[in-house]
């Protein structure tokens, strides 16, 4: 297992290349920069942040100046000047921020990061508790009203988009019942709404999923067994048949999380929510070099690790397969 | 292993149905016509299409500015009221299904085009070529495209074709993965064999045989990239990077709504309601045409 986690990791290496190299030339190429929206400046305090910035260097030379900074200091001990020090040998520069003066795209994901990942976390929680139950529900009354109900809640999910969701909440329970706030991201009752609108997607094709796994094992030989030696019907559908059901759900795990760190883009628009995805945004806006390849990296670097965990989970639930 | 729904099927399949030949279209049209939320999902489609087509050719009033008469409630001149500049949101409505129709039909033409393209010459090739093709997509798989995608439109200006192509360069890798999959396993077939042992040749048998059993999997899948492809764009517009002003689409104006829903509601809710019931009826519509054409390659 070790040798397979090591194999992929390093698979991801040049997959993480192709996507800095990506980012940053095409962030290049294109008319417009950091500095072009600033009030009129004079020529010479034009030529001087771009001698600050390094702007002025040969397009290469920047490239292969940014790869440099970004391979952790423990690989080229120089650049560590205040001796040894493990956050700066292993951590990983992203350089200051175009637009942001004084900070660095480091402290900016800090600072935003945290609330990103909240927002995911409780949202992925959400979407697969309610999900997973929506779907044993359905497949255990197979062709009931439970299941119709059940069903049509998640062609629902899948339908009605999160920017309309969203909206429609907000008015529903903040403006007109005034249970939650419109906006913000302070106490925990702010967490509600912006969750339950982001996981709800999830949450249907994850019911749906798990719908239609737990069926496909419901009919085999070895739950019949099982019912015939007696087992309750609970013990059936938890112990025998939820392993083998919710494979597909596992599998879907990977997507998702590449979909809702995309969603909480919109989601932190219509909630007000400091995160990173409305940061991220901005600074594409912005042409804030830095701060866009930061959290392009982040995000590459979280959807390839979210896949290899989700690689690694399948091979324990599923005995057929094997780490190649 | 079998799956127990198709076992239903087959044996209820009526006994008449066995004594003239039918084709497996004409098989497949019937049984769509029984799947009543397919059915409907088809009806509501084409009284949308054909409305956002024609409609707005006889109404021009999506432009026609009455600031004196500013935002009305629903009401019988205005069917689902006016926005603040007094456009009547039906119009509106119309014309901008057009834009998001049009998005969602040709970017999932781009896709069809590149997916179909390349799945099948790596199901045709085979051995290595084919190996290394699905590598590709495997890896592309892994990348967080929608960023990119926003980075495209943020970058190069949000023109309208570089939308379609967008979008469509997203939406083709998992019709590659079906295509190549339907290929391998249709080459493999024994009616392959015979027909290759009955003397006919190559093209015939890629033309007559091979395509038309490529085919139901690909009308699937296509019918379920609409509505994928028609969100990410409502997505990207919701963000301000969709279509531009004097353009508007579905999502640009549940974007409108959604900024002025505290006074008027009937912004959000009526875009935001055609838009959820065409997404509704696109994927009934493409479940049922995945029941009535026996797929279940496009599972993964």
């Amino acid at each position: 297992m070790l040798r397979f986690i090591g194999l992929r990791l390093l698979q991801s290496i040049p997959v993480m290349l192709v996507i800095i190299t990506g980012t940053f030339f095409m962030q290049r190429f294109v008319p417009g920069g950091p500095f072009t929206a600033e009030r009129a400046v004079t020529p010479e305090v034009q030529r001087n942040l771009a001698a600050y910035y390094h702007l002025d260097d040969p397009l290469w030379k920047q490239y292969t100046d940014y790869l440099w900074d970004l391979c952790p200091k423990a690989f080229h001990p120089s650049a560590l000047e205040n001796g040894p020090d493990l956050k700066a040998a292993f951590g990983i520069d992203f350089r200051p921020s175009f637009k942001y003066p004084n900070r660095t795209v480091n402290e900016i994901i800090a600072d935003k990061l945290p609330v990103s990942i909240e927002l995911g976390a409780y949202s992925l929680a959400f979407a697969l508790v309610f999900g997973v139950s929506l779907g044993v529900f359905a497949a255990v009354r197979r062709n009931s009203w439970i299941d119709y109900i059940c069903s049509s809640a998640a062609m629902t999910g899948i339908c009605v988009p999160t920017f309309v969701m969203g909206p429609l909440l907000v008015l529903a329970f903040a403006i007109h019942l005034h249970v939650f706030n419109a906006s913000g991201w302070y106490g925990p009752i702010d967490r509600v709404l912006p969750c339950l609108t982001l996981g709800s997607v999830y949450a249907a094709y994850i019911a749906r999923l798990t719908r239609g796994g737990l069926l496909e094992i419901l009919s085999q030989d070895f739950i019949r067994t099982a019912r015939a030696k007696g087992a309750s019907e609970a013990r059936v559908i938890f112990r025998h048949a939820l392993r083998g059901g919710l494979l597909p759900v596992v599998s879907f795990l990977g997507p998702a999380t590449a979909g809702i760190l995309t969603g909480s883009f919109v989601i932190e628009t219509i909630f007000q929510i400091p995160g990173l995805g409305r940061e991220f945004v901005n600074s594409a806006f912005n042409r804030d070099y830095t701060l866009v390849l930061g959290t392009v990296i982040l995000y590459a670097a979280l959807i390839v690790i979210m896949n290899l965990v989700v690689d690694i989970i399948q091979v324990c639930l599923n005995p057929k397969l094997k780490f190649e | 292993m079998p799956e127990p729904e198709a076992q239903v099927r087959v044996g209820s399949a009526p006994p008449e149905a066995l004594d003239e030949g039918h084709s497996l279209w004409s098989d497949a049209w019937r049984r769509l016509r029984r799947n009543r939320l397919a059915f409907f999902g088809g009806c509501v489609l084409a009284v949308l299409a054909v409305l956002c087509a024609f409609g707005p050719i006889f109404s021009q009033s999506y432009r026609e500015i009455h600031l004196d008469l500013g935002a009305t409630p629903p009401s019988s001149a205005h069917w689902l009221g006016t926005d603040d500049l007094g456009r009547d949101l039906f119009s509106r409505i119309l014309f901008g299904g057009r834009i998001s129709i049009m998005v969602g039909l040709v970017a999932t033409f781009v896709a069809l085009v590149i997916g179909v393209t390349y799945g099948a010459i790596a199901g045709f090739v085979g051995g290595k070529t084919d190996a290394l093709m699905m590598r590709i997509v495997d890896i592309l798989y892994a990348l967080p495209f929608t960023i990119f995608v926003i980075l495209l439109m943020v970058f190069f200006g949000r023109n309208i074709f570089l939308l379609f192509f967008a979008i469509g360069a997203v939406e083709w890798l998992t019709m590659a993965r079906i295509v190549r999959g339907q290929v391998l396993s249709v080459k493999r077939m024994e009616f392959i064999e015979a027909a290759r042992t009955l003397g006919l040749g190559r093209r015939r048998i890629i033309f007559r045989h091979i395509i038309p059993n490529v085919l139901g999997p690909v009308i699937v899948y296509t019918t379920l990239t609409i509505p994928a492809v028609m969100l990410l764009e409502a997505f990207l517009s919701f963000l301000g990077l969709g279509v531009q002003a004097p353009m508007s689409s579905w999502g640009v104006l549940i974007k409108d709504g959604a900024d002025k829903m505290e006074e008027f509601w009937w912004l959000l809710v009526f875009p935001g309601g055609i838009f959820s019931l065409t997404l509704f009826s696109l994927n009934f519509l493409g479940d049922g045409l995945r029941d009535a054409l026996d797929v279940r390659a496009a599972k993964d």
